[in-house]
């Protein structure tokens, strides 16, 4: 089992994602038999094979380097759930 | 139910046989008296007719003028909300709209609504919706049937004649497979020919918009429209984009068409391994050659696709924190606090699920085990269609394993759901156009879909082996 409480909380706490003891549970099921399946590509080799990023086969274009102003920050904070003068107000952080 | 296509509508409308105004109001009573279906997230009669008033006043031409398309909720509009089928973002408002919208508003179609979607496009059922599944229109009076997914909603859109026409987006099947569901057309084109900016990012080396239609003609005049260079997508492609339409061609007399001997996989319905030995058949009558060809790492596309499209999903969604925009729970005494909260009350359970997949894989220590792993073997699946199409020009397989299935089945383990994809994933890891064309019947009568695929750029050839099935078919 590669997958445990121990792990679970911490792939979790990493994601920012709070869970439940029977979501937990439930996830440590899923993705054990997730990670299970997966597994079958060990029987691939893959010696000396580049791994694939990015699938164009056309050549991307470059763009000029000039600066683009689009002074969009109050259609940027429209739909924040809270602000503040022209910022984004979270949970105080400082005591 | 007689569907009326979208060029033979533009006729009539160019004659001046309909109005724009008489051919809407055709299609939002059906959209009225559809909506037990549940296809959109988001309609509004008013928003239509305002779209109506305002083309009315317009005495430009435009290729598209009054035509109704039904855009899938992942794409940014700024005339209706944007959910992306997620409770995170149940209230946004975007104040900039998809290039692959604006494409369509530029050429005068009228948007009729926000059709529904597996939440953040990941499921094949629409059924992980927050809003609730859609049901395909073609269910029998008792048994609710899934519309695949997970673009399910413009599928079930096109398939109820409540528009002429849908966008989609396609990761690994999202498009084909419910077209396939659904019996109506879907395309998705080529990594990098529609630009993915303003659309919700699932897993950005495999997103690509595409189109829902009635017919392959249908389908080749709006691609034509949302195709296109974008730099705002550093994906995007500078190809020359040919007209489609003007160009389809049914004579396939000298091309070589491929069929995949590992497309024959255990457990396919009998009618599905049927219908593929028809069109394979009719293809020869057509004075196509067949190829048998190997692509060998098929098998392995599932795996490399489920690590690959959850590692890009955990960054992706890292952005919906309830502090830029959308949900943010009630429960904040600290900043982490919020943030699990948030994204705890806001994401669904398939969501979460993929999010902790795509983490675990990325993680310190794990990352050359799986994530890079899967991009080595992706790399060798890409490399098996490079091979084959030196000897093809194109390949013809079934779209997906079965025909529409009840409402909620599979829906407990993922696995057995993620082997719907299992024959359109392939093509989406080597950035390859396909399309999934209606192509006989099951012993219920429900559609099936044959699916062609064609080289990078090549969705001429794909129009034109699709069109050739479509008149053998009709």
């Amino acid at each position: 089992m590669k997958i445990d409480k121990n792990t679970i909380n911490k792939i979790a706490r990493l994601s920012r994602i709070k869970l439940d003891d029977k979501e937990s549970e439930d996830y440590i099921n899923d993705l054990n038999s997730i990670l299970d399946w997966v597994e079958q590509l060990n029987e691939v080799n893959t010696e000396n094979v580049e791994p694939l990023s990015n699938i164009s086969s056309s050549i991307l274009p470059k763009r000029e380097d000039v600066s683009n102003d689009s002074n969009s920050s109050e259609e940027i904070l429209e739909n924040a759930p809270d602000k503040l003068e022209g910022f984004f107000a979270v949970p105080k952080v400082v005591e | 139910m007689f569907k009326s296509s979208l060029k033979q509508t533009l006729k009539d409308l160019e004659t001046k046989k309909i109005s724009i105004r008489e051919l809407n109001q055709d299609y939002l009573k059906r959209i009225k008296e559809n909506e037990n279906l549940n296809v959109f997230i988001h309609f509004s009669e008013d928003n239509v007719l305002k779209q109506i008033d305002n083309l009315e006043k317009d005495n430009s031409a435009k290729k598209l003028k009054g035509i109704p398309i039904a855009i899938k909720d992942l794409f940014c509009t700024k005339s209706m909300p944007t959910t992306a089928a997620s409770k995170i973002l149940e209230n946004f408002n975007p104040t900039y709209e998809s290039f692959v919208t604006q494409k369509l508003l530029d050429e005068g179609s009228i948007f009729v609504g926000k059709t529904n979607l597996d939440e953040f496009a990941m499921g094949s059922a629409t059924n992980t919706s927050f809003f609730g599944n859609t049901i395909n229109p073609l269910s029998k009076e008792n048994m609710p049937l899934a519309p695949g997914g997970s673009s399910g909603g413009s599928a079930a859109a096109v398939a109820a004649d409540l528009c002429l026409g849908a966008t989609g987006t396609d990761t690994g099947g999202s498009i084909r497979q419910p077209a396939s569901f659904c019996g109506v057309v879907g395309i998705k084109p080529t990594y990098g020919l529609c630009s993915r900016w303003g659309i919700a990012a699932f897993a950005s080396s495999l997103d690509q918009a595409g189109i829902f239609s009635h017919n392959v003609e249908d389908a080749s005049i709006l691609l034509q429209s949302i195709a296109g260079f974008d730099q705002r997508d550093s994906t995007s492609a500078k190809v020359d984009i040919p007209n489609y339409f003007e160009n389809l061609d049914d004579d396939l007399n000298g091309k070589t068409v491929g069929i995949p001997k590992e497309y024959s996989i255990d457990g396919t319905p009998m009618e599905i391994s049927q219908i593929w030995q028809d069109a394979i058949k009719f293809l020869e009558k057509k004075g196509v050659k067949i190829k048998n060809i190997s692509l060998p790492h098929t098998k392995y596309a599932l795996p490399t696709y489920y690590i690959i499209a959850p590692a890009e999903a955990s960054s992706n969604l890292a952005r919906y924190d309830g502090v830029k925009y959308g949900f943010r729970s009630d429960e904040i005494n600290s900043l982490d606090e919020m943030y699990e909260n948030t994204r705890a009350q806001g994401f669904g359970r398939e969501v979460k699920r993929r999010i902790l997949i795509g983490t675990y894989v990325l993680s310190a220590g794990y990352y050359d085990a799986y994530y890079l792993k899967a991009q080595k073997v992706r790399k060798l699946i890409a490399d098996d269609f490079n091979r084959a199409f030196k000897e093809c020009d194109f390949i013809v397989t079934p779209t997906a394993p079965s025909a529409a299935f009840p409402l909620n089945e599979k829906q407990n383990d993922p696995i057995k759901m993620y082997l719907n994809d299992v024959f359109t994933v392939p093509a989406s890891l080597a950035g390859l156009p396909g399309i999934s064309i209606p192509f006989g019947k099951d012993k219920n009568n429900l559609p099936l879909g044959i699916q062609i695929l064609g080289k990078h750029f090549d969705e001429q050839q794909v129009f034109n082996a699709a069109i050739s099935l479509e008149r053998s078919y009709e």
